[in-house]
């Protein structure tokens, strides 16, 4: 194993004693904390914020030969008990390497411009910047040259993505445009993991071993699952920052709360209404379908899903289906392979997952079902977008948007039917296309749609 | 109201009048996370508790599988252990299960099986229950054992008899190195087990091979039969 110096891999994180692969060296500069403790007389997990009873619990500690507590919050990335301690760097922070300068040559659309032009204040202000963008909208671009000016500023910059998928797509794009800094990619098990970097991709859970690491930290898609849900995730971008860190928030679908707080001014933020390809967002449509559910057990699938999906067979137009539970789909499954047998599914546990993704991108899979899995992040240039079950509490809002961002998303092919399928409207469903119609609505405005 | 040690979602205990006076505990995982395990049933080896419906027919000598003949015709280990018993196969859920509960230690997890295997206890006839031992090299790792987790949380009284001599990691070796592998346990204490009929607790039955140096020592220190309750029956190598 590589010998690492104590400055660069310790620097800026909060690591349980047992994570450092070398002998710590006597330094007034290492300094340790005990891993729970106590804050508003409630038990505190000092890395995950956890302050919950339930989720601690006892055991008998063959270390210190006591009951000792856990945290059953962040098990997972190795247990901190009442006896183990975490290890951080009060020394001054290694330099970098590499020079930080943007190689890019392409242009940005009239609202990516505005959005990056905030985006570089905030990061020179040491601000805070939602940036509202439509799905398609090129959020990726707007980032790059807010990026260069802190790499320049010799300042440390973190993207934080609640996606695993969506690191691994966007540490090489930076590490492209980049060329001159080491990106580190950071994930469950990532090779990166003990990368010092000025320039890191991360997910918000790995995070959690950060500590006052970054002067500018990117939250991407703060309304995803599950860092909407979880806490410990919104600590622990607190946690990593600086405490005088730019934020820089990136989304398409802002929770209700934060909306309000952009409609009276309480929030910075840029609305970015139109895709780069200058055309409108595609509005789905409705198609009341019943009891699907009951068909399903029963055998067959509603007429109307049925010559949706034999219409784009037909015409030989790749689509993809969303469905609310993995237990649907997969007896949902060999109904659609009756029209065609190389259709396929895919959920978040699927060992194929990767495959089939690069075969619907191959072309080979004609229509693809799906769990939520697929809902952000991905890309197929040229699909019609389907809904099973609208009416399902898994279909938020902010879900419904994403889905119907898939469609529609390339210049050569910026149209795409996006159709939810439901048994009952919800008030999400109807927000969600009355969002995407807003969106139309003051892009046209703007002028930044052709038509 | 609780939540599943699992998966964190709420459990409905079941209404009666057991729940209420607290005769019967709240459920610790809930039935989705619950129907993931596969339990054992049906037709399974005498001796070591393997399903035998999965198993190619070439593999089962009547009511035991070949795995178990060979170590009956293995002068050394013949009729050291007088069976084994698991009450779970080692499916998917399984193993993360027990990756969660003895590699990342979670503890309290202990109290998901407690009840099966205080029932699986009760009827395998013995006077003394064991755990197996950990090195004290892993112990220090780990914080603590989870065979003694898996006994305490359903009850069991442990004897302290057997320790781990030297610990070497058993899941990387193949079976005929494990067989030929020196035995990794001793006995510390004999007066408590001899004469006694012997139960052996543990997370999972592989081979069988720690199980059986285990018994051996056991036998040899005057144990009158040795029998092996373990939570899980791993597919051998």
């Amino acid at each position: 194993m590589m010998v690492f110096p104590p400055a660069s891999f310790l620097s800026g994180r909060l690591l349980l004693e047992e994570e450092i692969p070398f002998p710590l060296p006597d330094s007034p500069a290492i300094q340790k904390l005990p891993g729970l403790s106590k804050r508003n007389s409630r038990l505190y997990c000092e890395r995950c914020g956890n302050n919950e009873k339930e989720r601690f619990a006892l055991f008998p500690c063959a270390r210190c030969q006591t009951e000792c507590l856990y945290c059953r919050h962040c098990l997972m990335m190795g247990r901190i008990s009442g006896c183990s301690r975490l290890v951080y760097w009060t020394g001054a922070e290694p330099p970098y390497e590499g020079e930080g300068i943007l190689h890019w040559k392409g242009s940005l659309s009239e609202g990516q411009e505005r959005a990056s032009q905030a985006v570089t204040q905030a990061i020179r202000e040491n601000g805070e910047q939602l940036i509202w963008a439509v799905c398609g909208a090129g959020k990726t671009e707007v980032l790059f040259r807010g990026i260069e000016a802190a790499l320049l500023a010799n300042k440390r910059v973190c993207i934080a993505t609640p996606r695993t998928d969506v690191v691994l797509e966007l540490a090489p794009r930076l590490q492209h445009v980049f060329p001159g800094t080491k990106v580190a990619a950071l994930y469950g098990g990532s090779p990166d993991r003990h990368l010092y970097s000025q320039l890191v991709v991360s997910t918000t859970h790995q995070l959690l071993r950060f500590f006052q690491a970054f002067d500018v930290m990117i939250v991407d898609e703060v309304d995803a699952f599950p860092y909407s849900c979880d806490p410990s995730l919104q600590f622990a971008v607190q946690k990593a920052r600086k405490p005088d860190a730019a934020l820089i928030y990136l989304t398409a679908t802002p929770n209700e709360r934060w909306q309000k707080d952009c409609l009276h001014g309480k929030k910075a933020f840029v609305k970015i209404p139109a895709r780069f390809h200058r055309q409108p967002l595609p509005v789905p449509q409705f198609s009341w379908i019943g009891n699907w559910k009951r068909a399903v057990k029963k055998g067959r699938l509603p007429a109307s899903i049925t010559s949706w999906a034999a219409r784009r067979l037909q015409v030989n137009k790749q689509s993809l289906l969303f469905f609310p539970h993995i237990e649907w789909m997969q007896q949902a499954l060999p109904l659609f392979q009756q029209l065609d047998s190389s259709i396929a599914a895919v959920h978040a546990g699927d060992p194929e997952r990767k495959a089939k993704v690069a075969f619907m991108r191959d072309q080979k899979i004609p229509l693809l079902l799906s769990t939520t899995i697929l809902e952000r992040g991905v890309t197929f240039p040229n699909i019609d977008v389907a809904v099973i079950g609208t009416e399902d509490e898994v279909f938020t809002e902010s879900a419904l948007v994403q889905i119907a961002g898939r469609a529609g998303r390339s210049a050569d092919f910026p149209d795409g039917e996006v159709r939810f399928f439901h048994y009952g409207k919800t008030r999400a469903a109807v927000k969600a296309i009355a969002h995407i119609r807003q969106m139309n609505k003051e892009g046209l405005e703007k002028g930044w749609l052709d038509r | 109201m609780s939540s599943c040690l699992l998966c964190g979602e709420s459990v409905n205990g079941r209404l009666g009048w057991r729940p209420f006076f607290l005769l019967e505990a709240p459920p610790s995982i809930c039935g989705a996370c619950r129907r993931q395990f596969e339990p054992i049933i049906g037709e399974r080896c005498r001796a070591c508790s393997r399903p035998l419906a999965a198993l190619d027919p070439a593999f089962i000598r009547e009511d035991r599988c070949l795995d178990c003949c060979r170590w009956e015709e293995d002068s050394f280990y013949k009729g050291v252990l007088a069976g084994n018993y698991s009450l779970y196969t080692y499916n998917e859920a399984m193993k993360d299960f027990i990756a969660r509960f003895k590699y990342r230690g979670d503890y309290i997890l202990a109290q998901v099986f407690a009840g099966e295997i205080k029932k699986a206890a009760k009827q395998l006839p013995h006077d003394v229950a064991v755990a197996i031992p950990l090195s004290q090299e892993r112990l220090m790792e780990r914080g603590f054992n989870q065979a003694e987790a898996l006994a305490q949380a359903a009850g069991l009284d442990i004897e302290d008899v057997l320790q781990r001599v030297h610990g070497e990691k058993q899941s990387k070796k193949s079976r005929s190195e494990r067989l030929e592998a020196a035995n990794v346990f001793g006995v510390k204490e004999k007066s408590s087990i001899c004469h006694k009929k012997v139960l052996i607790i543990d997370d999972i039955y592989t081979t069988g091979s720690t199980l059986r140096q285990a018994a051996y020592l056991l036998k040899q220190a005057g144990a009158a039969e040795v029998r092996a309750l373990t939570l899980a029956r791993g597919q051998g190598t």
